[in-house]
């Protein structure tokens, strides 16, 4: 269906719920607990939030691309592991997106 | 770090969070292409970008719509891909939880993936900073990232033309989280949390409303606090 058909009341009801939705999520936490402090095993687990949530964001991304409709792309995937090893052996987060871009657009080049 | 001000740590931010514009822009320039190429309007289009900020959840939303998917779907679906900004509010909260009630609100809106990451990997790898250093530094983080958002979402709706697949702009978004993952690797408890994150979220991949996202970053999380714990005692007892 085409969205310029659809209702804009319902349109800007999904709007404005995401919205709100978004910032309430974000909130619930830093808005309710703030200064409060949290219990050594919440803090524990919290350490590892970054280091799992984004993998885990990624992981489906790299192996079954929604660009390629799901089929594992070599350079994709050369382009990810090219990104890890730079990123761990430098430290350096440009350094590593540079690796990782680089790769993309050669292997998707040669690969055509 | 004694002649540190807010000032120089917003500034320090703003230099981190720079670079991610690169990154930002072509990924808000694809939404603004998708959303107007579903048939919104150049306004509806960026209000989406300023009232959500949220680049997966949006392109999650306009999926589902054009798949005629009831309101409640659409929604409950979009927000569940943005549940793991409860885990970044929960993360940030020891480190910018002090700040007051205005601050910590704007920061809740701002806070999306890039400097949530850029903070946290800040506040964790480098020189100890004060409550305000920490959200002025933040704050930096988010002053090229955000706004570019709204911009180049524009950009693309007002362009309108298909951005050629062969461009494969859709996975400039992947190269950065990862590349913003591999300096938080220190210890083996991260690097067991991000493998075990990884393959939870491959196995429970088919689960639907993207809950595959939370049970990787729930299962990863309690890996790392485990072998955090099992590390420690290691340590006691030599």
């Amino acid at each position: 269906m085409s969205l310029a058909d659809m209702d804009r009341g319902t349109l800007w009801l999904v709007i404005l719920g995401l919205a709100l939705g978004s910032f309430a999520l974000r909130f619930a936490f830093l808005g309710v607990i703030g200064n409060r402090p949290l219990p050594e095993w919440v803090l524990r687990h919290l350490r590892y939030t970054a280091v799992a949530v984004l993998p885990a964001l990624v992981a489906p991304l790299v192996l079954w691309p929604g660009a390629t409709g799901g089929e594992t792309d070599p350079a994709r995937l050369a382009a990810a592991f090219a990104t890890i090893a730079v990123g761990y052996f430098t430290r350096n987060v440009l350094a590593a997106i540079g690796a990782g871009a680089a790769t993309l657009w050669a292997l998707l080049y040669l690969l055509g | 770090m004694s002649s540190s001000t807010p000032k120089s740590a917003y500034w320090e931010g703003f230099r981190a969070g720079a670079p991610f514009v690169l990154v930002v822009a072509p990924f808000a320039i694809l939404f603004g292409v998708v959303a107007t190429e579903a048939g919104l309007t150049v306004a509806e289009t960026l209000a989406f970008s300023v009232a959500v900020i949220a680049g997966a959840a949006q392109f999650t939303a306009v999926q589902l719509m054009t798949e005629n998917a009831p309101t409640a779907i659409v929604l409950a679906s979009a927000l569940a891909v943005n549940l793991r900004m409860a885990m970044y509010s929960a993360s940030l909260t020891p480190w910018i939880g002090s700040a007051p009630l205005w601050q910590r609100a704007f920061a809740a809106y701002f806070l999306v993936d890039q400097p949530y990451a850029c903070s946290v990997l800040r506040y964790e790898t480098g020189p100890p900073m004060t409550p305000a250093q920490r959200m002025a530094f933040f704050f930096g983080v988010v002053t090229p990232v955000c706004p570019t958002w709204y911009l180049f979402t524009w950009v693309g709706a007002v362009v309108g033309s298909r951005i050629p697949p062969e461009w494969a702009l859709d996975f400039v978004v992947p190269i950065a989280f990862l590349a913003l993952v591999m300096p938080m690797l220190r210890t083996a408890a991260h690097v067991i949390a991000a493998a075990v994150a990884i393959v939870m979220a491959l196995l429970s991949a088919g689960l639907p409303y993207n809950l595959g996202l939370l049970v990787g970053g729930i299962a990863g999380m309690m890996a790392g606090a485990r072998v955090e714990l099992w590390a420690r005692s290691q340590r006691r007892r030599t």
